[in-house]
């Protein structure tokens, strides 16, 4: 059944592809702001997904790589350096050596434990980030001075932004995707459904979990640049838990090992976010209980609707 | 730094340790037997402060609040437990993640819909209001002290009952295998509910007692939960002596640390160095404590296989 | 030289010594067996091999390498292959996935990520052909959680023989069988054993009979008698710890 979720992937970008043109019919770039935010959510969702879906590593901390790869944009930017590929460098080099300081201490356990020192580790990076005084501290930083790719303002708003997100959007689809299908891929996971087996085949368990682990940490941190790009703001909120909490959310409802799903969770928690908060401004006592009830009941939540072969942790 | 302030601190780091306790028994029996993460135990914590601060406003006296509010946050663990948690026992660790998550979106927005969110507070009771005097220069607020002799009278209790009765005897086993519990032919189901609610009244005394000493806002569990986490990976999961020890060491630690972090270091690099890096260095101690633990004993401190 | 050469192994826990100075030498082409009363420590010493388990002193030899400070998976690399005595695959992945990512491991490196592993021809073909070696070829395409004990038994041999081990360590192999299988696996292991030796830990003294060249006896973590089946059969201490007990 791959092919079903490949035309599926195909129909969800051509729509994304269309919405610039589509959008400005009904006169608005507050609906083109609320994709490119959904898009955002998206990228991490599907970075953690490989942690989470494939790996079977639940991590509550992966906001804080969000907020990571943001702030080491902001840095750059105040220090002015402008040139977007080389913030594309600095990020990945930040949030890669964060994850490998973490992840190498985080990986010597797994289930619970790793789950609850995510978290810590996450807290620990929110704390970071608040302490950062001459960045903001806790009120965050605005940003007057943005991006440019080779001095063209063309990355810093408007469609130019929105392409740029998408295309960021596919390449970590696709890229992910490979992943999945990949040598590695299929290790991480036999890692994932008998570690002590997979170790048994030849395969030292961890260290494909750290790269997995590395690799998620520096989409993650691509996903906060182009955050920067789009808010012009950083704050140290984005690397908090409950953050983290959203973006397992979004993996959940996506369906576990399924990108198109991810897309789709992204998409319905920031229309539930927008859409319900307009109406409600209390609309998380509505959200709250929502979440309780699809784990008790409708477990598999909307993924159940779009489930793919690799969905159900089959080899891809 | 002065003795009489590092002893104050010293106190007072007893005192946030004796709290974190408080919140770590429940959470670290809650795994241990059940193997069950929840993450809207903080929430039960600030569930217990609310409480203490409507009883007062109703009744007008602390202590009947304190009463009526741990029996009001055993009603309520309960009640959670009969119609979520215990449904998600045996699902895998993403959905009890999930669902809690739910459950603490919805009461942090709940606290704030029901009292504000503005910051409340509760003033102590009269006959605990002042402060002693301890040596000629120091003296402590008899309230916090009164919290202390709290935390440790429960912890003896807890000690008491998990060494010596029978439903010690059951928690334990049922921390090293429930299964076995089970075949014992033991009501595994009440037992879970037992502990269940006790953990819960737990957290919400430590909510109670900690309501006059820090803010009552919406999230306030939050940030506390984390500590938890951080307390019951070093004390060993499912072990209240683990838990114990861990939550001192992590009291202390953090409280002296927020004070002399930047002292410490002004010692030894440049003073606006020192400023910038000692703040943020000291929020940090306690996870270079655990990451340290983490590295020379995965299991944590005291691991719960066989001692509790 | 030994194929595997054990000398003088020791663990304890504590008070408790679960392998006290084991010398053991297997030589190439030959069948080893271990035997012993439950808890006599022979899952310990498959653990101790394969690296599950450190020993507190002692040297384990494959070909005259010493891997007794090395980790399960490098062990692996280094060519030594195991069976679980429970069985233990992976179970979404099907039969063939499980023997290719076994294969996998032993051929070129796994730190690719953009090629679709499932569609390697090379690992594929020589997957289906292990798979054959043990008779599983028909059910290659079935996932594992729907293979009968018996099939099981037999992927679990396919993934230890796809890792292309110059040594195979063996726990409890007839656990379980029905007599039909059984003594299918034993002519298939019998197959093997000229070019593939092995150690087997094992109860069926029949199996053992007719496939070990040596035997081992342990009892309470030392080893009481060592030498052809035969002769252990023979010998009254081996009789006394063992046989005797067995033939309850």
């Amino acid at each position: 059944m791959m092919d079903r979720s490949l035309v599926f992937a195909a129909i969800l970008f051509g729509l994304l592809l269309l919405m610039p043109f589509l959008l400005p019919l009904f006169g608005s770039e507050y609906l083109i702001g609320l994709i490119i935010k959904a898009m955002l959510l998206a990228i991490a969702a599907i970075s953690l997904d490989l942690l989470i879906g494939h790996g079977g590593m639940v991590s509550l901390g992966h906001a804080a790589f969000v907020g990571v790869g943001a702030y080491a944009t902001a840095i750059g930017l105040e220090n002015g350096i402008e040139n977007i590929l080389l913030l594309l460098v600095i990020t990945l080099a930040v949030t890669g050596f964060v994850a490998l300081v973490t992840g190498s201490l985080a990986l010597r356990t797994s289930g619970v434990y790793f789950l609850m020192i995510t978290l810590a580790f996450g807290q620990m990076t929110y704390f970071t980030l608040t302490s950062l005084a001459a960045y903001g501290g806790d009120d965050g930083l605005t940003l007057w001075s943005l991006a440019t790719l080779f001095g063209s303002d063309i990355v810093q708003s408007g469609s130019g932004l929105y392409f740029l997100v998408l295309g960021t959007l596919f390449a970590t689809w696709w890229g992910v995707f490979q992943i999945s299908r990949s040598r590695f891929g299929r290790v991480l996971r036999a890692a994932r459904d008998n570690p002590e087996r997979a170790e048994v085949m030849g395969y030292a368990v961890t260290r494909y979990r750290l790269i997995a682990y590395l690799i998620a940490a520096m989409i993650a941190g691509v996903s906060g640049l182009l955050l920067v790009q789009h808010a012009e703001f950083v704050s140290p909120a984005l690397a908090t838990w409950q953050r983290s909490g959203d973006l397992i959310v979004v993996v959940v409802l996506g369906g576990l090992g399924s990108r198109n799903g991810a897309i789709l969770g992204a998409f319905f928690i920031v229309i539930i976010e927008e859409v319900l908060g307009s109406f409600v401004h209390e609309w998380r006592l509505i959200y709250g209980p929502v979440l309780v009830l699809m784990v008790l009941f409708a477990k598999g939540g909307i993924a159940d609707l779009f489930v793919s072969k690799d969905a159900k942790g089959r080899a891809a | 730094m002065s003795t009489t302030l590092f002893l104050i601190l010293c106190l007072n780091g007893l005192q946030y340790g004796m709290l974190l306790f408080l919140i770590a028994a429940g959470l670290t029996l809650v795994f241990g037997v059940m193997g069950f993460i929840n993450l809207a135990h903080g929430v039960q914590y600030m569930v217990g402060a609310y409480l203490v601060y409507a009883y007062v406003q109703l009744t007008g006296s602390f202590i009947v609040a304190v009463f009526l509010s741990l029996g009001t946050a055993l009603i309520f663990g309960l009640l959670l437990e009969f119609f979520v948690f215990r449904h998600l026992y045996t699902r895998s660790h993403l959905d009890q993640v999930l669902a809690t998550f739910g459950i603490i979106i919805f009461l942090n927005e709940l606290a704030k819909v029901v009292f504000g969110p503005a910051t409340l507070s509760v003033a102590p009771p009269e006959f605990l209001a002042g402060s002693i005097q301890l040596t000629e220069t120091l003296r402590y607020p008899v309230y916090r002290f009164a919290t202390i002799i709290a935390g440790l009278a429960v912890a003896a209790v807890l000690y008491f009952t998990i060494s010596y009765t029978r439903i010690g005897m059951l928690i334990r086993a049922g921390a090293t295998s429930a299964e076995m519990v089970s075949a014992l032919g033991v009501n595994i189901q009440r037992l879970f509910m037992i502990v269940f609610g006790v953990g819960a009244m737990l957290a919400g005394f430590a909510g109670v007692i900690a309501a006059p000493i820090f803010a009552i806002e919406p999230g306030m569990g939050d940030n506390i939960l984390i500590v938890t986490f951080v307390v019951i990976i070093i004390g060993g999961i499912g072990s209240i002596g683990g838990a114990f020890i861990a939550a001192l060491l992590v009291g202390l630690i953090d409280t002296l640390g927020r004070s002399f972090a930047t002292e410490i270091l002004s010692t030894l690099f440049s003073p606006s160095f020192a400023n910038q890096i000692g703040p943020a260095l000291a929020s940090m101690l306690i996870y270079i404590l655990m990451a340290a633990i983490l590295v020379f004993r995965p299991k944590g401190l005291l691991p719960a296989k066989g001692v509790a | 030289m030994s194929s595997l050469e054990i000398r003088n192994l020791n663990k304890s826990f504590g008070a408790l010594t679960v392998s006290r100075d084991i010398s053991i030498s297997i030589g190439t082409g030959q069948c080893h067996a271990l035997i012993g009363p439950n808890g006599a420590g022979k899952t310990t010493l498959i653990h101790q091999i394969s690296g599950g388990l450190r020993s507190d002193s002692g040297n384990i030899l494959m070909d005259g390498q010493e891997i007794s400070h090395m980790s399960v998976s490098r062990r692996v690399q280094a060519g030594l292959g195991r069976t679980f005595q429970i069985t233990t695959v992976l179970p979404s992945f099907t039969a063939l996935e499980n023997t290719a990512i076994a294969a996998q491991a032993k051929s070129g490196s796994s730190l690719r990520f953009f090629r679709n592993a499932a569609r390697e021809t090379a690992l594929n073909e020589f997957a289906l052909a292990t798979l054959q070696r043990v008779g599983l070829e028909h059910r290659a395409n079935i996932p594992a959680m729907d293979l009968s004990h018996g099939e099981l038994r037999l992927l679990e041999l396919a993934i230890a023989l796809a890792g292309k081990p110059k040594f195979l360590l063996l726990d409890e192999p007839m656990a379980g069988l029905g007599r039909a299988e059984g003594v299918a696996l034993v002519a298939l292991l019998a197959s093997l054993r000229g070019s593939l030796p092995m150690l087997m830990v094992e109860h069926d003294m029949d199996a053992i009979f007719q496939l070990a060249d040596t035997v081992s006896v342990l009892v309470d973590g030392s080893i009481v008698a060592q030498g052809t089946p035969d002769e252990v059969r023979a010998d009254p201490v081996a009789r006394a710890a063992y046989l005797g007990e067995a033939g309850k």
